[in-house]
């Protein structure tokens, strides 16, 4: 295994105030290790993402804590050490790229290589404009190739230095699914021999569920869950992460009591007589709590089922059909309003329709307690 | 001929020294976070309302022989800097210094700073941030502060009246030579010399503003 980079972790604990003129300061506080691969770091705009990675760049300076890559010290408050951005070795692709438009593809992926001589630099930037798929463009400059291949050419930029952990800021927003995934790959293959920490920001559920083999769910400056995709987006704590994850219904509701032996409490919703059972949380009755239920994981049914296994049955009246793309939104009254997705072959074969009687079912695990 | 000609060197020189020292000065005002960056700037601007007389005045007793500046020069160079060729460079150094910064600071400050983050993360330090990102990207702002420095040097004419006088072959720039063949009368003279600067200028001007509206910018990025 000789030649082998040995793989370090990102070890970040960083306190950060914005004060903003106006209502939106508020304080960075997150402390994260990130070994290699890719964890992605999700949570909704305005979350402190990108100063979360300005931080770790050094391109913001942190009020107070410690960044470590490996055994090397970048930041640390309490001795005094801060080291500039362009000596930290750290890469950083911005959600706009930030590509040099006065310079070629080959121009803009040797920039970080000066110190190397000539020919050495040649034969890297080589290498990576192959790895990345780009070699053909060598002679252009940004102005003249595609999205998809700017971002590739970006990543050729940042990784060609051989950095020790790698930030990237929503890079590949506004590329169709399938450029996405050829990108993504050739990045993992690419890590697959260098094994470096990769931090990947987005705020879109399906990058997620693309990337995904570790999560830092972060709000409101704070890192609200860690793990792996499923049992952190699944399981939101916070009422804006559970939006921005696809929680379409987010009610508010009293805890009436809790059924330890069943393992469910029962919840009553705001301003209705509506009472569901939901997974038992960490609450005590009399507590007010928040409740974030998918659009697609409700069913609805146009007469009272019977024999389900579903504990959650509620009658309602249909509000509002809504076609948007190849799926329906329906907002069904039921004392508190429901968002409720289902396929226009189901609208058709129900004969659904605005003031049609309902019944929506609940399973309680589908019922998520957040806050 | 040769009141041109003397323009033409005092241009060339002032337009030189005002690019060497207003780079440094437009980059720190464009990138200073200083909170009283303000006063400098308004400093910066004072040419452009100052009447021509009152700069040449100032000017000319900092140069005098009892002026701090003066004293200054007679100790180094055993001569006083009032009505020479240098003490015209300086004093219009100092009368065109807003016409070569501001072009620069704005155009160093519409540079993406985004580029300037990602020049850092590669490892660049400030100097080559500025010169492989800032400076190529800011071709178009150092072209209109070299030719209206220039510009601006040839068509002054107070300044140089009050520090300069009016020595043939010293001192006496074409803006001042037609003024003197004007009181004596010689109206075909004078109407040569002016109509050479009209030309001069306004082909100068012409290429500010071919550059500033790409209408040719070889080095364009886009």
């Amino acid at each position: 295994m000789g030649g082998e980079i040995k793989p370090c972790v990102l070890a970040a604990r960083i306190r950060k105030a914005r004060r903003n003129a106006g209502a939106s300061s508020f304080v960075l506080d997150v402390s994260i290790e990130v070994s290699h691969g890719i964890t992605i770091l999700f949570g909704p705009s305005g979350a402190g993402k990108s100063t979360l990675l300005d931080c770790i760049a050094g391109l913001t300076r942190p009020d107070e804590g410690r960044i470590a890559v490996g055994g090397d010290v970048l930041f640390d408050s309490s001795r005094k050490i801060y080291r500039e951005a362009q000596n930290r070795r750290i890469a950083y692709v911005f959600q706009t790229l930030a590509l040099f438009p006065h310079l070629t593809t080959e121009e803009n992926v040797a920039y970080g290589l000066s110190s190397l001589q000539p020919e050495k630099r040649r034969e890297r930037v080589e290498e990576i404009l192959t790895a990345f798929r780009v070699e053909k463009l060598r002679k252009q400059k940004p102005g003249a190739i595609s999205g998809g291949e700017k971002q590739r050419v970006a990543l050729a930029r940042s990784l060609v230095t051989e950095p020790g952990v790698l930030l990237l800021d929503e890079p590949l927003t506004g590329l169709d699914a399938e450029l996405k995934a050829a990108i993504v790959d050739d990045l993992r293959a690419w890590n697959a021999a260098k094994r470096i920490p990769i931090l990947y920001v987005t705020h879109t559920r399906e990058e997620v569920d693309a990337l995904g083999e570790r999560v830092l769910a972060m709000d409101n400056g704070h890192i609200v869950s860690a793990g792996a995709p499923m049992e952190v987006l699944d399981a939101p704590r916070r009422k804006k992460l559970a939006q921005a994850a696809g929680f379409e219904n987010v009610l508010g509701g009293t805890v009436l009591d809790l059924r330890e032996p069943d393992g469910v409490m029962r919840v009553r919703l705001d301003e209705s007589i509506c009472e569901i059972e939901v997974p038992l949380g960490y609450a005590a009755a009399g507590v007010h709590v928040k409740v974030a239920i998918r659009a697609g994981d409700i069913l609805l049914a146009v007469e009272r089922p019977i024999g389900l296994s579903a504990r959650n049955v509620m009658e309602g009246r249909i509000v509002s059909l809504e076609q948007r793309g190849t799926m329906v939104v329906a907002r069904v009254d039921c004392g508190v309003l429901f968002i409720v997705h289902v396929t226009p072959g189901a609208v058709r074969a129900l004969g659904l329709a605005a003031e049609r009687r309902v019944w929506l079912v609940l399973k309680t695990h589908s019922c998520h307690i957040v806050e | 001929m040769d009141a041109l000609w003397l323009s033409m060197k005092l241009a060339v020189c002032v337009a030189a020294i005002l690019l060497a020292i207003g780079m440094p000065v437009a980059y720190w005002l464009a990138y200073s976070k200083w909170r009283g960056k303000f006063l400098l700037e308004s400093v910066v601007a004072l040419p452009l309302v100052l009447p021509p007389t009152v700069l040449g005045f100032y000017a000319l007793v900092a140069m005098g022989p009892r002026g701090p500046l003066g004293k200054l020069w007679i100790a180094l160079f055993g001569h006083g800097l009032a009505f020479t060729f240098g003490g015209l460079i300086l004093a219009s150094v100092l009368y065109s210094f807003p016409f070569a910064v501001q072009p620069l600071v704005s155009s160093f400050e519409s540079v993406d700073r985004k580029l300037l983050d990602a020049s850092a993360v590669l490892g660049a330090g400030s100097f080559r941030t500025f010169w492989r990102v800032i400076l190529p990207l800011s071709l178009p702002g150092v072209v209109t502060a070299v030719v209206l420095s220039f510009a601006h040097t040839l068509g002054e004419f107070g300044v140089v009246l009050m520090v300069g006088g009016n020595l043939a072959g010293v001192t006496r720039t074409v803006s001042i030579d037609i003024y003197d063949r004007v009181q004596s009368l010689e109206y075909g003279e004078a109407n040569r010399m002016a109509l050479l600067l009209l030309v001069i200028s306004f082909a100068v001007l012409s290429v500010v503003y071919a550059v500033n509206r790409r209408v040719w910018t070889p080095w364009a990025a886009k």
